[in-house]
């Protein structure tokens, strides 16, 4: 598979340095002159000195024929940029941009950039996990956020404690699947009966979702960041 | 009216001067204090210090009730970036972004941007102060050539001639 990286930052090197690793071909793009000689001098000429903002020199790169194009520069503006005159200059099929203020999420999606990758949003993310949050915790969107994998802990004062599945009066299109207890996972079963320090997975809809949170948590204030 | 202006370059304030002074209530937005020293002393808008891509800096500074949105900086992409974010964030309707790189300023415009490029404008000027033909895309402001509803259309259009590209 052809790729254009755009930025040849950390991101962009070590991106590129597994890329290459997997046999894929690429060139990075990267506009400081040191920089770029730097990366040559650790994985060969795949550098074009360049800045790949500039519609020509994505062209010199060969992002019209390129699967992928990933903007990984420290600055969004300019993975924006890129993306954009990728999608609509080049036809390029998947667009990849890194998102450092992830208030801009939305506003890439909306602008057509295929995939957004943020690593503030994921460090922010990995930081609220160890954070004894009475509330669901979201790890995943499903059907473009119409669902949502979410983790319920149940704790001592949980209604949940001493219940099985079938004695909870679960929100509509809503699932409980899977049981994290200690060490163990195992399915969740119709005889199943939680306990305190259980994590729970299940898939909720957006208005089941507050349901679900009463029935496993319960409707104590919840406790954290902002508690 | 009220204009919000981001970068306190020369034209910048310049324009932040004259709307200013028609009596429209003109909030300027730079990240450098020292850019406001381009104003007069007696400037009767607002000169803020912020980074006016950051959706909340906008939201903060009324973004939102604005009728004009300038993004004047010397940063390309921070302009096409921040007149984005005006339109489609905070709907703006009358949103110009500059854009001196003639390739993007052309790029732009079909993705629904209204833009000014100081390259073109300036080649064209010079070329006719010699007896050259004018360049009817060079004045003024380029109006948006579409509306950027029809940016998910070209989107789909592209993906479109992707796969063909991938099916050869």
């Amino acid at each position: 598979m052809y790729i254009v990286v755009v930025g040849g930052g950390k991101v962009g090197y070590y991106l590129a340095k597994e890329l290459l690793e997997a046999g894929h071909e690429l060139v990075i793009l990267e506009k400081n002159a040191g920089r770029a000689r730097q990366i040559s001098d650790e994985l060969g000429s795949i550098v074009l000195n360049r800045d790949g903002c500039e519609g020509k020199h994505l062209a010199e790169a060969g992002a019209n024929r390129a699967a992928i194009v990933a903007a990984v520069t420290g600055d969004d503006e300019d993975n924006l940029v890129v993306c954009q005159m990728a999608k609509h200059h080049f036809d390029v099929p998947r667009t990849i941009a890194r998102v450092n203020n992830p208030r801009n999420e939305d506003l890439f999606k909306h602008l057509g950039v295929d995939e957004i990758i943020s690593p503030t949003r994921m460090v922010l993310a990995s930081i609220e996990q160890d954070i004894p949050v009475h509330e669901l915790l979201h790890l995943a969107q499903l059907k473009g956020g119409e669902m949502e994998l979410v983790e319920a802990q149940i704790t001592d004062n949980s209604p949940a404690v001493g219940r099985k599945p079938t004695d909870i009066n679960l929100p509509e299109g809503s699932s409980l699947f899977l049981l994290l207890r200690g060490n163990s996972v195992a399915q969740v079963r119709s005889d199943t009966v939680f306990q305190a320090g259980d994590k729970v997975l299940a898939v909720a809809s957006g208005e089941g979702e507050s349901i679900l949170r009463r029935e496993l948590i319960g409707d104590g204030e919840p406790v954290g960041a902002a508690g | 009216m009220r204009a919000v202006i981001v970068g306190c370059g020369r034209v910048g304030a310049g324009l932040a001067e004259r709307l200013a002074r028609e009596g429209h209530d003109v909030t300027v937005i730079d990240t450098n204090t020292e850019a406001f020293t381009r104003l007069e002393p007696d400037f009767p808008g607002q000169a803020i210090r912020a980074d006016g891509t950051d959706e909340d800096v906008l939201r903060r500074l009324g973004t939102d009730k604005a009728d004009w949105f300038f993004a004047l900086t010397e940063g390309d992409n921070r302009n096409a970036f921040a007149a984005q974010m005006a339109n489609e964030s905070f709907g703006v309707k009358n949103v110009v972004a500059k854009i001196n790189d003639p390739v993007r300023a052309e790029a732009y415009t079909m993705l629904g941007l209204a833009t000014i490029c100081r390259t073109r404008l300036l080649v064209d000027a010079l070329a006719r102060n010699v007896g050259l033909d004018p360049d009817p895309g060079a004045s003024g402001v380029r109006q948006a050539e579409r509306h950027h509803d029809h940016v998910a259309e070209v989107a789909a259009t592209a993906a479109d001639a992707a796969t063909d590209k991938a099916d050869r």
